[in-house]
């Protein structure tokens, strides 16, 4: 089951990934391990596939570097739920295929470690303390999400999808 | 002029649109208003060398071999020109190599100057259209009337491949000028002023409207266009640009998110303080700050009137003895008209290093970066830790006009009084302050000790702990 990683307002992109350890300073293959290093020392290690994040308002906020979102990839975070997100990440994260959702309850429901299930379909996010709602994607977001990001989806369809 | 890609009938509405809005559905052919998704063909994609490895492999992963018009692809080797260090060089062959196999014709090298000022200058920013660039003061193209956004790597490939890119269209945020600068004021204390209201992320995600100065030179409106990347803006838009078309303004009644309205007529020079953007406050407040290096440059101030601004205050002077200043022409044309007039002249004998034309110094990866512990007063747009070089040394942001006073007395000072003085009165001044400055090397410790008192004046914005900005161009 994935576990719940959660994180407070404002979590900016350097904390995500500090830029002293972006890809073009320590490599394609490290960066990802540097994920989390001064906010949550472990985590690169400790993060299983489909472990979801939860955060509270403006998560991704600060820098737009999309090589945060990349780090997230590969290391197989498998969602990110926050009660609101900063621009630039949130599309980030649809274009390198995290899905990204919003939930007013969330961060006050879900503790840090638990284990949680993001049902999408029935529009919620299982916790042990009970559900979370989570508001639904856009139909444009959703579909690039679900296959694996823009990169993916152009290569299948050739063009974006709909967007009314 | 049709607008590039879009319809040229504006789809019937009775809905009151924000320029942005106006720009969004007319490109996009529909009738859209802020928070409609929409997908939008672009009239130009700008691509830097800061990114172009990113952005090939991104191309590469779409399987594209293409881009999609190379007519309407813009290239450039800016950001860290000439080539600093083996490894860059190495990446900017292999960008001349990708321009060449492409077939770009649109490709400035080293030296020819920064993206933003030359996509402006150069005319490639056509007004009332849309257009991406892989860097985040591409908001800098409003200044002619195009809606212009900076994105990160995939979605420039993206956009490379297909000629377009989705949006959301954003809210507006309408900032209104009024009255006329004072002499030693500029549109760069302007729009610092707009910042310190504003804040750095006040404007996340809106596309900020000016009003009141569409008739100011293009120079000006670049600064602030520019800048509003610094308030979290997706885009910038200076309203009633000459070069725009009729269409292009808010119809009456247009919703905005937020007004600011900006009295010129009373404003004073400005200065931000290390770490933030936003974190302004009148330079008389910061005087006597002294400094070790100056930068005049950048996007933001690096044209021909700002180094004019400068020589004004340098003619027939040499810089302070403990003071580096470097100038740094933000394109070729820029250099050229600035010695052609004789201002590199001046600039040059008052003591001034003056750098081929591009970023320099303003991002710390090239030019004369900053060394620990010092303290640098720069006309460029960010002074976020670690920006232009160590992550201890301390960045202020200024005019022209205050960066040539800081260069000549060492230290920070309004400028206006230096303006307004005759000769004795004026070296008088200079030596009062190179006299309190003293003979001291760096400027640090006593300035580190200042910026913490200034803080606590202007209202502290968040913590003043931005880090890893720098690697943001
Ligand atoms: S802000 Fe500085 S680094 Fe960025 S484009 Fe302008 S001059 Fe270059």
């Amino acid at each position: 089951m994935a576990r719940a990683w959660v994180f407070g307002d404002d979590l900016d992109t350097d904390q995500i990934l500090p830029g002293r350890y972006a890809p073009f300073m320590v490599g394609q293959e490290k960066f990802a391990a540097y994920a989390f290093c001064d906010a949550r020392p472990g985590f690169a290690k400790e993060v299983r596939p489909g472990d979801v994040l939860v955060g509270g308002e403006n998560f991704g906020c600060g820098s737009s570097r999309e090589y945060a979102v990349a780090a997230l990839v590969k290391l197989g975070v498998g969602a990110v739920v926050a009660k609101s997100f900063a621009r630039i990440f949130f599309r980030n994260c649809v274009n390198l295929g995290i899905p990204v959702v919003e939930s007013a309850d969330a961060i006050a429901l879900v503790r840090d470690g638990d284990p949680v299930t993001l049902d999408a379909a029935s529009g919620v996010l299982r916790t042990p303390q009970g559900d979370a709602t989570i508001r639904p994607l856009a139909p444009f977001a959703r579909e690039i999400l679900e296959a694996g990001g823009v990169v993916a989806y152009l290569r299948t369809h050739g063009d974006f999808p709909p967007t009314d | 002029m049709a607008a590039q890609g879009g319809r040229d009938v504006v789809p019937p509405t009775d809905r009151h649109k924000t320029i942005a809005e106006h720009i969004l559905s007319r490109v996009s052919g529909r009738d859209v208003v802020a928070g409609d998704l929409v997908i939008v063909p672009l009239s130009r994609v700008m691509v830097h060398d800061s990114v172009i490895d990113a952005v090939i492999a991104g191309l590469r992963d779409l399987g594209k071999e293409r881009v999609w018009d190379t007519s309407r692809v813009a290239v450039f080797v800016d950001h860290a020109a000439p080539a600093p260090t083996p490894v860059v060089a190495d990446s900017h062959r292999v960008l001349r190599e990708w321009v060449r196999a492409q077939g770009i014709q649109t490709f400035y090298d080293a030296g020819e100057g920064v993206c933003h000022q030359i996509m402006v200058e150069d005319g490639y920013c056509e007004p009332g259209t849309v257009i991406v660039g892989s860097d985040s003061h591409s908001n800098s193209y409003g200044a002619v009337g195009a809606f212009g956004a900076g994105m990160g790597a995939t979605d420039i490939a993206v956009a490379l491949a297909l000629g377009r890119t989705w949006l959301r269209v954003p809210e507006s945020i309408k900032v209104t000028f009024r009255g006329a600068l004072r002499p030693g004021v500029t549109m760069k204390d302007a729009i610092m002023r707009v910042v310190r209201e504003i804040g750095t992320d006040g404007a996340r995600y809106a596309c900020v409207e000016f009003h009141g100065v569409g008739t100011l030179p293009q120079g000006d409106r670049i600064t602030l266009a520019g800048m509003t990347t610094e308030m979290g803006a997706k885009a910038g838009i200076v309203a009633n640009a000459p070069e725009a078309p009729a269409w292009l303004r808010p119809d009456p009644g247009a919703r905005y998110a937020r007004a600011v309205e900006i009295d010129l007529g009373t404003l004073a020079p400005q200065i931000a303080i290390p770490p933030r953007v936003d974190q302004v406050s009148d330079v008389s407040d910061a005087a006597g700050i002294p400094v070790d290096v100056v930068f005049l440059g950048s996007c933001t101030n690096g044209r021909l009137v700002d180094m004019r601004q400068a020589a004004q205050v340098l003619r027939g002077r040499r810089i302070a003895p403990q003071v580096r200043l470097e100038v740094v022409p933000a394109s070729r044309r820029q250099f050229e008209d600035a010695m052609a007039d004789g201002t590199l002249g001046i600039l040059s004998a008052a003591g001034a290093v003056i750098g081929s034309s591009g970023c320099g110094p303003c991002l710390g990866r090239t030019g004369g970066v900053l060394a620990g512990e010092e303290v640098c007063l720069s006309t460029a747009n960010r002074n976020y830790r670690g920006r232009m070089g160590s992550p201890d040394a301390s960045i202020y942001l200024g005019s022209p006009y205050v960066a040539a006073v800081a260069a000549l007395t060492g230290m920070i000072d309004d400028p206006r009084p230096y303006l307004e003085a005759g000769d004795a009165e004026f070296e008088a001044l200079v030596e009062r302050r190179r006299a309190e400055r003293g003979e001291r090397g760096a400027a640090s410790a006593r300035s580190g000790d200042r910026a913490r008192d200034l803080l606590v004046a202007v209202g502290e914005r968040h913590a003043p702990e931005v880090r890893g900005m720098e690697v943001d161009d």
